[in-house]
């Protein structure tokens, strides 16, 4: 049976909101005041749900708030939700960064967290001197580092260097340095958050491969913010997702993913209408889009080598004979070269007379795209290709942002560039 | 079910005793590498090097010498002027150094706090280990200048046993210096007036102790306001066992270790409570 690592309970955390520094003097008075007579404090009793549009008035906003949730030995724990849910919050009073305002956080072991590479470096000091400083500060006797120092250097890459000044570092060489302390870092329990967002493709391989190396490997437990689906998808068996300072979900990564991109709708839907740099006789006009995912769900973003449907609505103001009608959809990356084209007449797509939703639903099996964000055309004609027969073109329609993924297998995130790619083999003879 | 067998719980509110003084000794190997630090950051790309730790006091010493000694005709308790400015801003140094660095802790690291944790308490260890290597080096030539004036000049310098008390008067100085450092550091967090307090503070301080004059030459209400200050009988007790002239008394001293240790006390138990939340108001 496996163990407990880390047990959250009824956690939350409080942030005032505002300048702080003016009025604190009066509000320390007044606590200290409640205090003395036995009330409870006054500046805690607001319950204001972290949103940060609405204003609501409150001086103090609840962060985070009943949060609740277990990691087992060897469990690498995926952390996503939107800026501001709290996602840092929830790591830097995990790594006693900050205190708690209620709640309890319950360890069983020795904890080593990693919200940014390097911290501590100093600009002055060697390379060598650097990784004694550290790896000291991230919780290693200088003994431990001596016995990984030339694995820590190897893994760095920076032998050449290691008695320059870290002044003189290029900023790749000091993030694979300061990542590659931290790797040989040997808590039980280990914090990372969006570090892996630094430094190039093959430093995030390495990085990536590393962490899944110290999970299964070596039993230990991980727990993982970042906002790359990818690394999330790759390295993490469950994921929670939060909301507002709040699990929204705790569960397997997949759902996980799938909840979070189909989340946030507030853009989803949108109208087609009010773009005015459109040609065409009008008859019939482009009215919104909708983004989905194999299941139907409605989706944000979509994924690299994963099925994606567009649903495209469109208004009729006149009568059109669809029976003649071609329908065509381009991704565009930003400079305005088209990457891929569906083409109704191309494809052998006949349509019937009379469409009962006014919807084009274009459903691809898997994205060829590399992550990145692509602009949609969108262009609907009646009987020929001749500009005088278009119904509808809309050149910028809307975007949409293709999410990286590890398509492969290999390991290695698909870099992100806005090109196609394609199935297919490589070999050498 | 399992055992719950937890090696750490982290809650909202640590009381105020709970220093973890283990957890500050585990940090050791930490402490040494931010002396070192410390040390070798400052004078590195400079010629001169450590040399720079002679020039300070050196030149406030000369400028001293002829100020209060030449111009303001301050008697220095007979004995020669040099040494005797230099005996008390040596010490005098190490206590400045001592509570100004700390008195910054929070505020110069809040990056580093900000992203890891450490035993806090490390920090300001670590900056009165490394101004004491200054006062060793600041000593030196304090002691190159004594031993030159012995030599060289007729002046009656009786160094006598109660040099003895070096050591106790150098670890009373750095911990005063740490303690009321800690107390700023602390309140600083929230009020960053104390900075501004702090800078100029120190400096008037100074002439509120025996440095450019020996207590001797007060009397009535001033010297006992003199006596008040805590620093007062450390560097008389300094001066009475190099060169024999002075005021020494125990209980003077025992006021000064007493006052240390509630200072230092209080500087932990509230830098300890600042240290768990500093993030959210520094």
């Amino acid at each position: 049976m496996s163990i407990t690592r880390v047990k959250v309970e009824n956690l939350a955390k409080q942030y005032r909101l505002g300048e702080v520094g003016t009025g604190t003097l009066s509000h320390d008075l007044n606590r200290f005041w409640h205090k003395v007579r036995g009330k409870e404090d006054p500046y805690s009793i607001v319950t204001d749900v972290n949103d940060r549009t609405q204003n609501s008035g409150s001086e103090y906003v609840w962060a985070l708030q009943d949060i609740n949730f277990e990691v087992k030995e060897g469990e690498v724990l995926g952390i996503i939700g939107r800026n501001g849910a709290g996602k840092s919050t929830l790591l830097k009073l995990l790594s006693k960064v900050t205190g708690p305002t209620k709640g309890e956080i319950k360890l069983s072991g020795r904890i080593g967290s990693l919200l940014e590479v390097g911290t501590g470096m100093h600009p002055e000091l060697t390379g060598k001197e650097n990784i004694y400083l550290n790896g000291a500060i991230l919780g290693m006797t200088k003994a431990e580092v001596a016995r990984k120092f030339d694995e820590i250097v190897e893994f760095a890459g920076i032998g050449k260097y290691i008695n320059t000044p870290f002044k003189r570092y290029s900023s790749g060489m000091r993030v694979r340095l300061g990542f590659a302390v931290a790797a040989f870092l040997e808590p039980e329990i280990l914090i990372v958050d969006e570090v892996l967002a630094v430094g190039d493709a093959e430093f995030q391989k390495k990085a990536i491969g590393k962490m899944q190396e110290v999970s299964d490997g070596e039993g230990r437990t991980v727990l993982f913010v970042s906002h790359n689906m990818g690394s999330i998808k790759s390295l993490c068996t469950r994921s929670i997702l939060m909301d507002n300072g709040q699990i929204v979900y705790d569960g397997d990564t997949k759902t996980c993913i799938d909840k979070y991109l189909s989340a946030n709708k507030s853009e989803q839907g949108k109208s087609l209408k009010d773009i005015e740099t459109r040609t065409g006789n009008g008859k019939l006009k482009f009215s919104g889009y909708r983004l989905f995912n194999e299941n139907s769900e409605e989706i944000t973003e979509a994924i690299s080598g994963e099925f994606l449907r567009i649903s495209v609505n469109f208004d009729l103001y006149d009568k059109v004979n669809f029976e003649k009608v071609i329908f065509a959809l381009n991704f565009k990356d930003n400079y305005d070269n088209v990457l891929v084209s569906f083409v109704t007449d191309e494809m052998g797509v006949k349509f019937n007379s009379n469409p009962k939703e006014n919807i084009f639903d274009i459903e691809i099996p898997e994205l060829m795209l590399r992550g990145g964000q692509y602009n949609i055309r969108l262009l609907i004609m009646e009987g020929s290709t001749d500009k005088s027969d278009f119904l509808d073109e809309v050149d910028n329609a809307f975007s949409i942002t293709v999410l990286s993924s590890d398509y492969w297998n290999s390991g290695i995130t698909l870099r992100n560039q806005e090109a196609a790619f394609s199935k297919g083999k490589i070999s050498l003879k | 079910m399992q055992k719950e067998n937890w090696t750490s719980v982290i809650r909202p509110k640590k009381s105020l005793f709970s220093v973890n003084l283990r957890e500050v000794f585990k940090g050791k190997d930490l402490l040494f590498l931010f002396v070192k630090r410390d040390f070798i950051s400052i004078y590195k790309q400079t010629i001169l090097g450590p040399l720079w730790f002679f020039i300070e006091p050196a030149l406030t010493t000369v400028v001293f010498t002829i100020i209060f000694g030449k111009i303001a005709g301050i008697e220095t308790g007979g004995i020669p002027a040099i040494p005797f400015y230099l005996a008390g801003l040596t010490c005098w140094n190490y206590f400045s150094d001592c509570f100004k660095k700390t008195s910054n802790t929070f505020i110069e690291n809040q990056h580093i706090f900000g992203k890891v944790y450490f035993p806090r308490l490390i920090t300001p260890l670590s900056i009165v280990i490394s101004s004491l290597i200054k006062f060793g080096i600041q000593f030196i030539l304090f002691l190159g200048v004594y031993f030159f004036f012995i030599a060289f000049s007729n002046a009656t310098i009786a160094p006598n046993a109660y040099l003895l008390l070096l050591p106790i008067l150098i670890v009373l100085i750095g911990l005063m210096g740490l303690g009321f450092g800690m107390i700023i550091s602390s309140l600083t967090t929230k009020y960053r007036d104390l900075r501004f307090l702090i800078q100029f503070g120190v400096q008037l301080w100074l002439y509120a102790s025996p440095i450019i004059y020996p207590l001797s030459i007060t009397e009535g209400k001033l010297k006992t306001v003199l006596m008040l200050n805590p620093m007062t009988s450390i560097l008389e007790t300094f001066k009475y066992g190099f060169f024999g002239s002075g005021t020494f008394e125990w209980w003077m001293l025992a006021y000064s270790t007493g006052f240390t240790f509630v200072i230092l006390t209080f500087g932990i138990l509230l830098f300890n409570k600042t240290e768990q939340n500093f993030m959210d108001t520094v």
